[in-house]
């Protein structure tokens, strides 16, 4: 069954090591649902966040070859863990005269912080994980999305392991 | 202490990895190491006439002895002219490790004269690879390179050095360590691992060992035949392997795969218990993948995590060095006399089973009226010293030597497995010949292959290096020929070799020596004169065109599933 894991990876923050990490995911068939990286409070290295999916043979495959190359650290693979995720976006919604306070409230709906203004758009900011941003994206789709971006995710293991699929 | 160059500084760290041969080729940006390694004569500096070359020259140095092998070339398109040679030795995990010259620092990405992106380029087909931009870190990045190229499992590191870090001022210390805190090779199996695999092995009814190039790399042959022996239990190797398992041991069952033999694949096709020691279900050893093994309990011993379970779903994996896992194994056996008696009474049958296999399929080819390319192998095994090394090419030069060459002993045999690459076994040859001097080394041939290194043949003769090339000259791009014949209608699109070298005077034109034989009667003699010649000889076998390779399993078919003779 394929199922999306979110995977951290502790590498030496050197050049050419996201290529090296990239070009594995490429180079064997791996996809790359999302990606972000920078440096850790230890300059000297850096961690990453890659969301892919894949069935459990597959992430086996990539948790290896990871781990196989002499840049990478440690890997995390997410999946069995309990953990807070959070992305961040940039949405430039329109916001004509009939639809400004419908975007607001929206927004508002979504504690979404409204980070630029013109009389013609509203740019939103909004944090949140994969199912939130969803939906505010939907909610915002009918009104027009001018631009977009988003961060990719990134993830952190919760202290109070409640939930550990391992135990189930 | 006084500073020295970056180029010196370089010299001085091959003598600290004990390095004393260089295959390789000069061009502007490696000048300032040539004009250091002019000098350094307890140094070899073999020039070959072509990088590829070098690379693989290398390669069959490090396949043959063991050791590191080292390269070193310019920028730009000495770089580029490696990247087959570091690809077939990343493919084989052979440990090697590549120099190349650089554009000085401050041009790198200004599309500078012979610039290439040469770590980009390389970074897929190496273990892993360096582009130095500071002198101070040159010791520990040869440190480095040499450590990772020859551990867990082994393969090419390259180091791309610009030409500003060879002339750069550098206090030299050479690290008596490494440190890599994302590098570090598991040696040693999980013991309670390697005892619930002897409880399997030792209920099983139908045992076979499946062994690979793992068990050459870890030295590890005679851990096997101890093991096998001990147990009772037949052996099959792949391509990689040959040798690692003695061929004249009546538990031999010949290599397996897709020119398997019809006794190798049936005991994997029925064993239920498969024992794959340092092998890594490459797809021309499995044929079809749902239909490998079916009926085993499947035991994988190897040094690389990512190879366990990677095509093959595997039910017992030991992670650990191939050697050190069957030393473990054989000393937990050791109290375990009872249990092996019954073994090895329960394992009778099957191997008489297997016993009638080989007695009823053997590996055969048809006598002809002109000459067989498996006579004159099997002639070359007669007559070659014991301790010959052979290399080949690629295609049924490769599979026939493969089949009919019965390798006794590990690292007599390089060939370019994984990554098939014609044009290999000359280099190959040369670079085992400059590792063992006074020994035979044979380059079993094609007629095409043989051209895509050719130029070596100075090479040979510069350095004198007696290598002896026999050329199985079909006429054909022999193997492609095989399977157009066979799933292609006949249709023989473009793999008639309509035009080759006249191979006898292509060798004097070099000054090496040329023979050619076009009668079966002839063989013995052409063999038996080749090797007692002094110097590289090039012996032009003209062969049957249209012999083909048998057993021979179609490509995606399970193995079982042979073509005979
Ligand atoms: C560099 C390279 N190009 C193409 C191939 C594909 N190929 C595999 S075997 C073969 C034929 C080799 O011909 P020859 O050397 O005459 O050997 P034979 O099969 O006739 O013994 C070819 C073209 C290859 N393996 N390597
Ligand atoms: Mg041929």
């Amino acid at each position: 069954m394929n199922e999306r894991h979110a995977i951290s990876i502790l590498v030496d923050n050197q050049a050419g090591v996201l290529s090296r990490v990239v070009g594995l995911f490429s180079g064997r068939g791996f996809n790359i649902e999302s990606l972000s990286v920078a440096p850790t409070l230890d300059p000297t290295k850096s961690k990453m966040v890659i969301t892919t999916t894949g069935n459990e043979q597959v992430l086996e495959q990539i948790k290896k070859q990871l781990n196989k190359l002499i840049n990478v650290i440690k890997v995390v693979d997410f999946v069995d863990k309990d953990y807070v995720e959070r992305e961040m976006i940039l949405v430039k919604v329109k916001a004509k005269e009939q639809t400004r306070a419908e975007v607001l409230r929206i927004s508002d709906i979504f504690r979404a912080r409204v980070v630029d203004v013109s009389p013609v758009s509203y740019t939103l900011a909004l944090t949140g994980d994969q199912g939130k941003l969803r939906a505010f994206i939907e909610l915002l789709t009918p009104m027009g999305i001018i631009d977009f971006v988003r961060t990719g995710t990134i993830v952190m293991e919760r202290e109070m392991q409640s939930r550990k699929r391992s135990d189930q | 202490m006084k500073k020295i160059t970056g180029a010196q500084a370089f010299i001085e760290a091959l003598r600290c990895e004990g390095v004393k041969h260089v295959f390789g080729y000069p061009g502007g940006a490696v000048l300032d190491i040539f004009d250091v390694i002019m000098d350094a004569h307890d140094i070899m500096f073999v020039l070959t006439r072509h990088e590829q070359g070098a690379v693989h020259a290398a390669d069959g140095y490090a396949r043959a002895s063991g050791k590191v092998g080292v390269a070193l070339v310019t920028s730009g398109p000495g770089a580029t002219n490696t990247v087959t040679g570091i690809a077939t030795a990343f493919m084989d995990s052979i440990p090697v490790v590549v120099f190349s010259g650089q554009v000085s620092t401050s041009l790198i990405g200004n599309d500078a004269f012979q610039e290439a992106d040469t770590v980009g380029i390389t970074r897929p087909c190496t273990k892993h690879n360096y582009l130095v931009k500071d002198v101070e870190d040159l010791p520990r990045i040869i440190k480095e390179a040499f450590y990772i190229a020859s551990t867990g499992r082994p393969g090419p590191v390259l180091v791309d050095i610009p030409k500003d870090v060879m002339r750069g001022l550098v206090q030299f210390r050479y690290p008596e360590k490494v440190h890599l805190e994302g590098y570090c090779p598991t040696y040693r199996g999980h013991r309670g691992q390697i005892k619930r695999i002897l409880s399997t092995i030792l209920k099983s009814r139908h045992p076979v060992i499946y062994a690979g190039g793992g068990v050459i790399l870890s030295n590890a042959s005679a851990e096997l035949t101890r093991l096998a022996r001990l147990l009772n239990i037949p052996v099959t190797t792949t391509l990689m392997g040959l040798g690692g398992f003695p061929a004249d041991d009546p538990l031999w069952l010949g290599m397996l795969g897709m020119h398997g033999t019809y006794a190798a694949n049936m005991a994997v096709t029925e064993t239920d218990c498969l024992i794959a020691i340092g092998a890594r279900f490459d797809d021309r050893v499995t044929g079809k993948v749902d239909e490998f093994a079916p009926r085993a309990r499947i035991i994988h011993i190897d040094i690389d995590p990512t190879s366990i379970s990677k095509n093959v779903q595997v039910h017992l994996p030991v992670v650990g060095d191939c050697g050190n896992v069957m030393r473990d194994m054989l000393e937990e056996l050791s109290g375990m006399e009872r249990e092996i008696e019954d073994l090895k009474r329960t394992v009778r049958p099957w191997i008489e089973r297997l016993e009638e296999w080989k007695r009823d399929k053997p590996l055969r080819y048809d006598k002809g009226t002109g000459i067989k390319p498996q006579y004159v192998i099997e002639k070359i095994r007669e007559l070659a010293p014991e301790d010959a090394i052979i290399s080949t090419e690629v295609g049924q030069n490769q599979m026939w030597t493969a089949q009919y060459y019965k390798f006794n002993a590990p690292r007599l045999f390089l060939t370019s497995g994984g990554l098939g690459t014609m044009g290999y076994g000359f280099p190959a040859a040369i670079g085992a010949q400059v590792a063992f001097p006074g020994r035979t080394v044979i380059d079993i041939a094609g007629d095409g292959s043989i051209q895509m290194n050719i130029q070596e043949l100075a090479t040979a003769v510069q350095y004198r290096l007696p290598v002896k090339v026999m050329i199985i000259n079909n006429g054909y791009l022999g193997m492609v020929r095989q399977w157009q014949s066979l799933f292609y209608k006949g249709r023989y699109s473009h793999t008639s070799m309509a035009v080759s070298p006249d191979f006898v005077k292509l060798a004097e034109a070099y000054g090496a020596h040329g023979i050619r034989v076009e009668d079966p009667g002839d063989v013995e003699d052409a063999v038996r004169k080749a090797l007692s010649m002094e110097g590289c000889v090039f012996v032009d076998f003209k062969v049957e065109p249209e012999e083909d390779v048998y057993p021979m399993v179609p490509a995606g078919a399970p193995i079982n599933n042979m073509l005979l003779v």
